[in-house]
């Protein structure tokens, strides 16, 4: 696990301070068929590599970001705001 | 004979006495020593017993890989096991005991183990211990754990005080040896921000120990005018006496400082312990080199010594390592050893050097026997002889003191701690740390360069071109010309086996584990390495192999015909050397392992004589004991009662408060709870409920609509923060078109329940707006003026207990003088204060569902929510998911109550529900009891279940089984609602 997470809002920051949620996937249309709702809420792909979760600053600006890491060397590639990551302003 | 201590020389201060004891005999060191050198000055060579056969072990080494020296230092609180003598610095008062001996050092009656030793061979665990099992936890587990060889930890609490902190460089440099002071010298001059940690008191590394002149100046001396510029730098800092245990993801360091490890009279304003983190864009590792023991028979008696270590006994510390010695090296260093002994007037009787052409600058007295090696060491509990074999001759030779030199092998723990492996390199003879790894650059001999100069050099350029990819223009520092520099050159051909040898040859001093345990591990198909370690524990002590790994290795390629390469080592993992707990933990332990939550009635419920009860970090009060309640359940039901008919008082300040704002603040509560709340009118608290996205119940709270566009949502106590976390991932991250902000208020606001028939009269008391059924109904959420205007807070009619009840929201600094001025005005009306017990009793009676039943495996329908449900909105949070075929399954567990058919009788919660009639088995559980009080109101314990088709089967005669304790309770399933089902209290 990275020891340290960059923040958009606040810069490189103890990873003690976020809360993982888990993949960042795209919630399903509230009409999407069962299987769609199946896939979002119980399946997710265990890959080797990059790999895109919600982490939360928990303890820092609150705001919940999408961060991109590789779950081989634990390097964090990306990291952004989830609402800007929606083309929203955060 | 001994060691002693050399009439001058070395980086001592003879007018400086310090007076210790080991094992409780007073000695005499001076400022400088090392509890190790002290003890060797004071011709203490017996020092510990080993682990397993108990066998008389001496100093082998001078730093941080010493396996044999462990001993406890200080007492009581201060009690610290396991510490390296080599790595303790003599203070006045020290106190050391020496560990794994009994009756006394001397006399080891453990020793007797070594007469065992056929059966303590490798694998002895899993051979041994096999049968039968019962044997294991009385006889073998205690035997084994009273055998094993290590100190006690003390059961006293430890009174001092530890930290931590964070720090951030451009460059780190791990050790200050030659390598390191250069780039550290280079990168500071460059200004490079640049922390340097070195494990020991004094910056220098092998410097230290060296005889050598650079640009004029003494070896040790140079390192002092290297360590004074670099604490004169600004950008520089300088940490000493610091471990850098681990390296970690994002290029992050671990270090531990002792601060006052070495001190007799500790500052209480100061730590003993630092802990770092230390955020490092690049750096230097020079760590340097650890020499290898050789493995000949005997080689633990004590007098045998590293060779490095000998020279630094002798050199820095001034300590003779006897009268007459021999040194078995393989390679050029034991040369300089030699030459630096007879320089201080130690004899050298021999040389032993198993290559053809070693030494051959060597121009001192001592005979030098070359293609020969010493097969044997002799002696009990000192080193009286050693057997040579040259040719096929093999001579005895009297020496009271024995170096040996098998090789360096680079320290690369920290360049392998993210993963990477060490190399081996036939050149070297060593494993090398793995290239271009990440952000770390070995320098000096942590990467196989031989000779103080090559390290010099190497050390100032790699710190250049390493600043230099940060911006810094460095230029690499000259030092001037090296006299007396013999570069150590690999051996020609490694040595890991001796032949000819008699006794036992020791690989890993620590554990115990010796030539012979190898060769069997690959005899009997254990030869992988990893296999090798757990099989013979080689590696596995607390020195963790430092010494003993690479040898291990070499005899396994040698058993196995193979290259150590292809062998390969262990995986290296932090920590470098042990942590104590006390520095990981920091400030965090008594009452600051986690903060304490008060309420802001705290207070009130204090004086009022509440016992408090921990919820998560909360003290919440559990119930208000009486003068002459024989015990907690009377103050309950007397509690209890006094709602029913008077009125409680009792403090909820620790629910969640989340105040919601926005235009779109009313469609988000719409998506986030499964029930309607678009329409819910100004001034009106509903109860809400909110699912996971899998259809379950996720909380449960009440929100009112403050305004048109601000909510005020309250959570359970345990779900507040979980709930805020939620709200702000659907907010941010499902729609963060909605526009909507969340603020947690909890913390703004005491909350207090005023519960009972009479409560609307107590209020009314305080409160200037009527609050009379008509202007202020049920479910009624609006501010109000306290005090004739002197205060406003925040009103809901709401109730847990089911009866006529409201929750009154202060200001929270004003919490505490309301809750008295409602005590004082409510007295007549027999207001009592009430507790969380009275109230989950009073909610129970009422059906009122808690996270006790809210599991995580119910649906709403499950607890009859079901058609709170609104399926006729376009989106909530749970909603697909809900609708899934199992989870309207009939017959799924749903809500009952449950009483039993005697009066008399009880069960607990979390007992099961069986059908009349039915075994106890698994397979007729029908669900469980969620919670369960006794009810002055019914008369006898009652329960909220989750049964089968629970809402069906009302009336039905049941069992209520206790697995744990065989109890079994006839009782019957009911309506789960035990009090005014009709609700006419309520709408009072
Ligand atoms: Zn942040």
């Amino acid at each position: 696990m990275a020891s340290l997470v960059p923040c958009p809002h606040c810069g490189s920051r103890p990873k003690e301070e976020f809360t993982i949620k888990g993949a960042a996937l795209a919630r399903p249309a509230p009409d999407a068929d069962p299987d769609s709702w199946f896939h979002y809420v119980y399946l997710r792909e265990n890959p080797r590599g990059a790999y895109e979760e919600y982490w939360h600053h928990t303890a820092g600006c609150r705001r919940w970001l999408i961060v991109c890491r590789d779950t081989v060397t634990h390097q964090v590639n990306t990291s952004q705001d989830a609402a800007a990551a929606k083309g929203q302003a955060a | 004979m001994t060691s002693y201590r050399l009439p001058q020389g070395g980086l001592i201060d003879r007018g400086h006495p310090l007076s210790f004891t080991f094992d409780g005999k007073a000695l005499q060191g001076v400022q400088g020593d090392s509890l190790a050198s002290a003890l060797l000055a004071n011709g203490r060579r017996l020092v510990g017993r080993s682990f397993k056969y108990h066998r008389p072990r001496g100093i082998l080494t001078s730093g941080a890989a010493e396996p044999n020296a462990l001993m406890t230092i200080g007492s009581s609180g201060r009690t610290e096991p396991n510490t390296r003598a080599t790595m303790q610095e003599l203070y006045a008062g020290l106190e050391a005991r020496s560990q794994n001996r009994w009756p006394s050092l001397a006399f080891d009656i453990g020793a007797l183990n070594s007469l065992a030793s056929p059966f303590l061979g490798a694998g002895f665990y899993y051979k041994t211990f096999m049968w039968p099992a019962p044997f294991w936890e009385k006889v073998y587990e205690p035997f084994i754990r009273k055998a094993a060889g290590l100190g006690r930890a003390t059961h006293e609490a430890d009174p001092d005080s530890y930290d931590k902190c964070w720090a951030h460089c451009d460059l780190l440099v791990v050790g200050s040896g030659p390598a390191g002071l250069a780039a550290a010298l280079t990168a500071g001059r460059a200004g490079a921000r640049v922390i340097v940690a070195d494990e020991h008191a004094m910056a220098g590394g092998s410097l230290l120990s060296e005889t050598a002149i650079i640009g004029g100046t003494p070896a040790s001396a140079f390192a002092e005018a290297c360590a004074t510029e670099l604490r004169s730098l600004p950008n520089v800092t300088l940490l000493t006496r610091t471990t850098v245990f681990g390296w970690y993801d994002g290029n992050v360091f671990g270090a531990v400082e002792r601060v006052q490890r070495h001190i007799a009279t500790l500052s209480p304003s100061r730590p003993v312990e630092r802990l770092w983190r230390i955020v490092a864009k690049g750096t230097i590792l020079a760590t340097g080199a650890e020499e290898r023991p050789l493995v000949f028979g005997g080689n633990d008696i004590p007098g045998v010594m590293m060779a490095g270590a000998m020279r630094t006994y002798l050199n820095r510390y001034a300590v003779a390592p006897g009268r007459t010695t021999a040194i078995f090296t393989a390679n050029d260093s034991g040369y300089q050893l030699a030459a630096d002994l007879e320089a201080r007037g130690v004899r050298v009787s021999a040389i032993v050097d198993p290559r053809a052409a070693g030494g051959a600058t060597y121009a001192g007295k001592a005979r030098v026997l070359r293609d020969a090696v010493v097969t044997d060491a002799h002696g009990g509990r000192s080193l009286a002889a050693i057997d040579i074999r040259s040719g096929s001759r093999t001579d005895r030779l009297k020496v009271d003191a024995l170096a040996m030199s098998g090789g360096f092998s680079p320290v690369v723990h920290l360049a392998c701690h993210r993963g990477g492996r060490p190399v081996w390199s036939d050149e070297k003879a060593g494993f090398l740390p793995p290239a271009n790894f990440g952000g770390l650059t070995p320098a000096g001999a942590a990467r196989g360069i031989d000779g103080l100069a090559a390290c010099l050099d190497d050390g100032a350029r790699r710190g250049a071109n390493l600043v230099a990819t940060f911006g810094f223009t460095a230029t690499p520092v000259a030092f001037g010309t090296v006299e007396g520099d013999v570069p150590v050159s690999a051996p020609a051909k490694t040595l890991w086996s001796i032949p000819g040898g008699k006794g036992k040859a020791f690989v890993d001093y620590q554990n115990d584990v010796h030539r012979k345990d190898l060769d069997l591990a690959v005899k009997e198909g254990y030869g992988h390495v990893e296999l090798a370690k757990r099989y013979t524990t080689g590696g596995m002590a607390t020195d963790q192999g430092k010494l003993s790994n690479v040898n291990a290795i070499g005899l396994l390629a040698e058993a196995r015909g193979l290259s150590p390469g292809a062998v390969g080592t262990t995986t290296f993992r932090p920590f470098y050397t042990p942590v104590s707990f006390g520095a990981l933990a920091g400030a965090h332990h008594g009452e600051h392992f986690q903060p304490v939550r008060r309420s802001p009635l705290h207070g009130w419920a204090a004086r009022h004589g509440a016992v408090f009860v921990e919820t998560g970090l909360w003290y919440r009060s559990a119930w208000f004991p009486r003068t002459g309640e024989k015990d907690w359940r009377e103050s309950v039901a007397r509690e209890v009662v006094n709602v029913r008919r008077n009125a409680g008082l009792c403090d909820v300040s620790m629910l969640g408060k989340i105040e919601i704002c926005g235009p779109d603040a009313a469609e988000f509560l719409n998506r986030v709870y499964c029930n309607a709340f678009l329409k819910l009118p100004i001034g009106k608290a509903r109860y809400g409920l909110m699912l996971r996205e899998d259809g379950m119940i996720y909380d449960d709270g009440t929100t009112s609509r403050l305004e048109e566009n601000r909510f005020l949502m309250t959570t359970t106590t345990a779900y507040a923060a979980g709930a805020m976390n939620h709200l702000e991932f659907c907010a941010q991250a499902l729609w963060p078109d909605l526009d909507v902000r969340l603020a947690s208020v909890t913390d703004q606001w005491a909350q207090m329940a005023i519960a009972g028939p009479k409560s609307r009269k107590i209020l009314q008391a305080i409160i200037d707006e009527d609050i009379g059924d008509a202007a202020f109904p049920y479910l009624a959420a609006h501010e109000v003026s306290l005090f004739g205007g002197a205060l406003h807070g925040r009103l809901f009619r709401i109730s847990f207990s089911g009866e006529l009840a409201y929750e009154l929201a202060i200001p929270a600094a004003y919490g505490d003088s309301v809750a008295e001025a409602l005590m004082a005005t409510g007295r007549t009306e027999g207001l009592m204060p009430y507790g969380v017990e009275a109230l989950s009793v009073l909610r129970i009676e009422k059906g009122h569902v808690t996270h006790n039943e809210i599991n995580g495996t119910v649906v709403p329908a499950d607890l009859g929510f079901g058609k709170m449900v609104s399926l006729a909105k376009p989106d909530f949070i749970g909603k697909a998911m809900l609708q899934r075929e199992g989870l309207a399954a009939p017959d799924r567990p749903r809500l009952v109550g449950v009483v039993p058919l005697d009066p008399a009788d009880t069960f607990r919660t979390g007992a099961h529900i069986l059908a009349k009639n039915a075994a106890a088995t698994l397979e007729n559980d029908q669900g469980y009891v969620t919670s369960s009080a006794h009810s002055p109101h019914v008369g006898s314990t009652i329960g909220l279940a989750l049964v089968k088709r629970g809402d069906e089967r009302h009336g039905e005669e049941v069992v209520v089984w206790n697995g744990l304790n065989g109890e079994f309770t006839s009782a019957r399933l009911c309506p789960p609602v035990f009090f005014d089902p009709s609700n006419e209290k309520l709408h009072a």
